[in-house]
């Protein structure tokens, strides 16, 4: 690290500094003599623009600036898992140590210093290009830790550490490329941050990311490698939503990225996720998860990073052959950190104050999702989920609009079902997804025959109650003929048994494959036959009285998870006391109140 | 940081902004005095430069000349003093004494801006603060450490409910060390007052410490009041283990100080001319709130936002809704209608309520009769509206259970008197008194054993005894 220049001008997180030795776009500095990490957003004319990712107040001109001619970088390598990073990663618990706010100018390496069991899987002599496989290190009891020819290497492999413990900064191999030079290749290496890390191909999404939310695995499901946008008004549960698929998605890797949200929200997530395990393996989920925790009192220069700090971890991992989700919440705070950049560096303001390139920032981001083929040809995936908080729930705010020109699935939000307390609050009219086709034979297969139809008679079924509601809302269903009526009854034991889903209930949090196809088949059922029931005269109030609305209603919560045969077998007794009923009904022309024989 | 400088006369003053030019060594960030008229006024140096530097004074620029100002620099960013004995004290808007007492004993000069807590030495908050208010308590319970803001308008009882929720919140832990700071934010001389009364009158004066920065003080202080405030707050939270409560009335009068401060800058506006920043501006202030690991002390506020035209899509509502831990919302109706507290219930939301109540923090029931109580409530509101329409004769008879079920939700649950203490399990059984008037097939929310438990209206069908549903709740034929 060196001097190259001084402070000119400082106002919030944006300083000048006049050079002395060259500096490029985007090259990590540390400013004044507290040492404020930045980087450098603008050079020319011996003059660097440099955004601050810490306060800086009591900085004044004249003060030095260092550099090492570096970009701004994160740390990857054995350790990042369990961990809970600040927006430039630094390790937040390991900067406790300065009481309960965070020194400026504090520093410490993302990664434990520590000693890591290493495997290796390849013998000297063999020739290895960047990103080829190298050996293993057991991370955690979930993940293991693939260790890889950085992608810009390549050569030779001269020597390899054989098994055992490897200290965390030293040498694991060392590679001799074509022209004689060597490489040693560390545990940790660098990597830029905003520099996207390369791949072989990309690949086409075949398979959904299982969310364990029925409302979005059955209308708006999400393929692994997609990118989704969760646009909702304050209180409609996307942070509640951001959690629980955290906790339930069928990911391997999670990085949750808390960008400008609530502090006591990431304390929810430190204190609840190390009690959480998961299904599979019974393991602590905090063994698969990575935190970046930017709060929205945090500097807001740190804020625009976070979310880069966190795809360059996820892309690591995805490296690695994994399946890696990455949640943004909210990425609305992160397009607010920049405009408040840009607004700093008066740059022209476009819609509402965001500078032009908001759109091509945002394309820049979810565009980094997909599925690929690793330079060491494994199957990996990142899958993004952003958060959008528009103002007032405005869903033609810029953010909003330009995230769903780079989403293919919009989980929209809606403040009525919220207020109801119908949670997931997905609005099952203003949301979509083009991934049901890409994922409609796995569902099959996995989850279960025919799911392609009935999530379009479900669909079907909602449309039809959608259409119905402003009528009842101006005569009410007392009006309507049977026929409509049981569309609005069926309509509501659908939201209520399979659509509302408690976040907060052990079995009901998150539901697996199957169990949602059954249930979904019941209440698809339920409507047929109570359709076809009343087509055949069968009165409404009979038809009623012969369901178990309770039990069918709780049937979500009531039965295990991991066998859904309950379900299957209500389905089954609901046909039989539905035909029954239909036994004794009488012909289309009779009496509405003729006897029920038993 | 540094000395003391002074430097004889600014270039120019454009409105709250002084400009020294040829002066190169001010911090970003650093304290100014401004002498040479009258009261020494207090600034900020905005922005910095080797050439120049530019203040922003927070007192009014009338009657300044630059030529004849002294400028001082302060050599630090403005700290304050903080110390228990501050509690009892009444202070202006940038924390000097306005009692006619002597400014308090520092037991510390912190910052008024704070410093960020680390997310990870937050302890998630879980402990529910009872405030004896069924609206509150029984729907949208407040924990210790929660930012829980009151949306209201104009001439809504939210000055009446939050003085009450400090009040009882007290009576209700009487051993522990509780306080409450008042921040006034370009609120009225009869605000303050009734505050003051009402703390005097029970007692509580001496455990609060009053913030005023009144309608008729220059506007610009109220950027600094919160800030100074707070940091009081934090100290008896953080280094005290107070639990402390933080009333600020009000937000709006505060975002419109910002404003007024950013057009006179000429930064580009943003919504309603609020500029770009109002959200990270006012997580600076809301986060300042919490609990710390391995700390007994914590730190509440109740912000008061009273929303333009009583509209909650108002930039300053909607960024607060944002940042805090849910929201109470005051109707306009409801109040009309005479009911106290008029608490919008459906808009109404505490995030933070699910991890503070239920068995061994209030009773194992809680969560359920909440959402029931909310689900029925909703369907209340739509059969409401169809009564309008359609007349309510023309319900069926399970509709109309609804509204004899709103009827005695607002009159007997909600309402409730200004100095009336309800036990949570009052609150609960009031709940399911009106829970009650409906039938147990349409109570899907809430567990068969707490139907048993606690439901005191018709049981039918499967749940209990084996009569089936009444042919009247659907019979009638056309």
């Amino acid at each position: 690290m060196r001097e190259v220049g001084r402070v000119r001008w400082v106002s919030g997180p944006v300083v000048k500094a006049r050079l002395r030795v060259p500096l490029g776009l985007l090259e990590q500095v540390w400013v004044g003599g507290e040492r404020l990490a930045g980087e450098v957003i603008a050079s020319e004319h011996g003059e660097a623009t440099v955004q601050v990712y810490e306060e800086t107040s009591g900085l004044r001109p004249g003060e030095p600036v260092w550099s090492d001619g570096r970009p701004l970088e994160v740390e990857l390598g054995p350790g990042l898992l369990g961990q809970t990073f600040d927006g430039i990663q630094r390790p937040l618990e390991r900067l406790l140590r300065g009481g309960r706010g965070i020194d400026r100018g504090a520093a410490a390496d993302a990664l434990p210093e520590r000693a890591w069991p290493f495997e290796p899987c390849v013998e000297p002599g063999l020739e290895l290009p960047g990103g080829a496989l190298l050996g293993a290190v057991r991370e955690t009891e979930l993940i293991e830790h693939r260790v890889l020819v950085p992608p810009a290497v390549g050569g030779r492999l001269t020597w390899i550490a054989p098994a055992g413990e490897v200290a965390r900064d030293a040498t694991v191999a060392v590679l001799t490329a074509p022209d004689g030079t060597a490489h040693e290749v560390g545990l940790v290496q660098r990597w830029p941050v905003r520099e996207p890390r390369p791949v072989r191909r990309r690949l086409d999404a075949t398979r959904p990311i299982v969310t364990g939310q029925r409302v979005l695995d059955t209308f708006f499901p999400i393929a692994v490698g997609g990118a989704a946008a969760l646009p909702g008004p304050f209180g409609a549960g996307k942070t509640v939503l951001q959690h629980s698929l955290a906790k339930g998605c069928d990911a391997q890797v999670i990085v949750y990225v808390g960008c400008g949200e609530r502090g006591n929200e990431m304390a929810q997530v430190l204190a609840e996720f190390p009690a959480l395990t998961d299904p599979a393996t019974g393991r602590p989920l905090l063994e698969r998860t990575i935190l970046v925790a930017n709060t929205s009192n945090m500097p807001v220069a740190a804020r625009e990073a976070s979310i880069f700090t966190g795809l360059a971890m996820a892309e690591y991992y995805r490296d690695m052959g994994y399946h890696v989700a990455l949640m943004a919440d909210s990425t609305s705070r992160w397009a607010e950190a920049l405009r408040e950049i840009a607004g700093r560096l008066e740059e022209m303001p476009a819609e509402e104050g965001y500078p032009a390139y908001l759109p091509s920032r945002l394309a820049a981001f979810y565009e980094r999702a997909g599925v690929v083929e690793t330079l060491s040809g494994a199957r990996g995936s990142v899958t993004i989920i952003g958060a959008v908080s528009p103002p007032a729930g405005d869903v033609t705010e810029p953010v909003t609009q330009h995230t769903q020109r780079f989403t293919r699935a919009l989980w929209s939000l809606s403040r009525d079902l919220a207020s109801a307390r119908h949670y997931p609050a997905i609005g099952w009219e203003a949301s979509y997804s083009f991934y049901g086709d890409a994922v409609a034979g796995w569902w099959e297969a996995e989850g279960g025959e025919g799911w392609t139809e009935l999530r379009h008679a479900a669909a079907q079924v909602l449309e039809q109650d959608a259409r119905l509601e402003p009528i009842v809302r101006l005569v009410g269903s007392e009006a309507l003929p049977d026929r409509q009526r049981w569309v609005l009854e069926a309509a509501r034991l659908l939201k209520e048994g399979y659509l509302r889903q408690n976040a907060l209930h052990p079995v009901d949090a998150a539901c697996p494959p199957r169990k949602q196809v059954e249930l979904l088949r019941l209440f698809v059922r339920l409507f047929e036959l109570g359709r076809d029931l009343v087509a055949a005269g069968v009165p409404l109030v009979r038809l009623r009285r012969a369901l178990d609305t309770r039990r069918l209603l709780r049937l979500k919560e009531s039965v295990p998870n991991d066998d859904p045969s309950a379900v299957t077998a209500a389905l089954a007794e609901l046909e039989r006391d539905l035909a029954a009923l239909r036994a004794g009904a009488p012909a289309p022309s009779g009496r509405d109140d003729a006897e029920v024989p038993t | 940081m540094r000395a003391r400088i002074d430097v004889l006369g600014a270039s120019r003053i454009e409105g709250p902004l002084l400009v020294l030019e040829g002066f190169g060594r001010a911090a970003y960030g650093e304290l100014v005095e401004v002498l040479g008229a009258g009261e020494p006024r207090l600034g900020e140096v905005l922005a910095s430069s080797d050439e120049a530097a530019v203040i922003e004074l927070w007192g009014d620029t009338a009657g300044l000349a630059p030529e004849r100002l002294r400028v001082r620099f302060r050599g630090e960013t403005l700290r304050v003093p903080v110390a228990t004995e501050m509690l009892g004290r009444v202070f202006d808007g940038l924390g000097r004494p306005r009692d006619g007492l002597p400014p308090p004993v520092a037991e510390r000069r912190v910052d008024v801006h704070g410093s960020p807590i680390n997310p990870v030495a937050r302890a998630y908050p879980q402990d529910a603060v009872h405030t004896g208010i069924t609206a509150i308590d029984l729907l949208n319970t407040l924990v210790r450490g929660q930012k829980l803001p009151l949306l209201s308008g104009a001439g809504l009882p939210h000055n009446e409910l939050a003085a009450q929720i400090a009040l009882q919140a007290r009576v209700a832990q009487p051993d522990e060390r509780f306080a409450v700071v008042f921040v006034a934010l370009g609120s009225s001389h009869d605000t303050a007052a009734f505050f003051r009364e009402r703390f005097e009158a029970s007692g509580l004066l001496s455990r609060t410490a009053l913030f005023l920065n009144l309608a008729d003080d220059a506007p610009m202080e109220r950027i600094v009041t919160p800030r100074v405030a707070l940091s009081l707050a934090e100290h008896l939270a953080f280094d005290h283990d107070y639990h402390v409560l933080v009333l600020l009335t009000d937000m709006t009068n505060y975002a419109e100080a910002l404003r007024e401060l950013a057009a006179r800058k000429n930064e580009v506006p943003g919504r309603k001319g609020y500029p770009g920043y109002l959200y990270t501006d006012l997580a600076t202030l809301y986060e300042r709130c919490g609990r710390l690991r391995g700390g007994a002390g914590s730190l509440t506020q109740i912000p008061i936002v009273t929303m333009p035209g009583d509209d909650i899509t108002h930039p300053v509502p909607d960024l607060t809704g944002y940042i805090t831990e849910g929201q109470v919302v005051l109707g306009r109706a409801l109040s009309r209608g005479g009911l106290y507290p008029p608490v919008d219930v459906l808009l109404s939301l505490s995030r933070l309520m699910k991890d503070g109540i239920g068995e061994g923090r209030t009773r194992a029931d809680h969560a359920a009769v909440a959402a029931q109580l909310y689900a029925a409530y909703a369907r209340v509101q739509e059969v409401r509206n169809l009564a309008t329409v359609v007349g309510e004769a023309a319900l069926t008879p399970t509709d109309r259970t609804y509204l004899a079920f709103g009827r005695t939700f607002e009159e007997r649950v909600l309402q409730q008197d200004g100095d009336e203490i309800r036990s949570i399990d009052a609150s609960l059984d009031l709940g399911w008194q009106a829970l009650s008037e409906l039938p147990a097939e349409e109570l899907t929310r809430v567990g068969e054993e707490e139907l048993r438990a606690h439901y005191r209206g018709r049981l039918h069908g499967r749940v209990g005894a084996a009569e089936v549903p009444g042919e009247e709740d659907d019979g009638e034929r056309r």
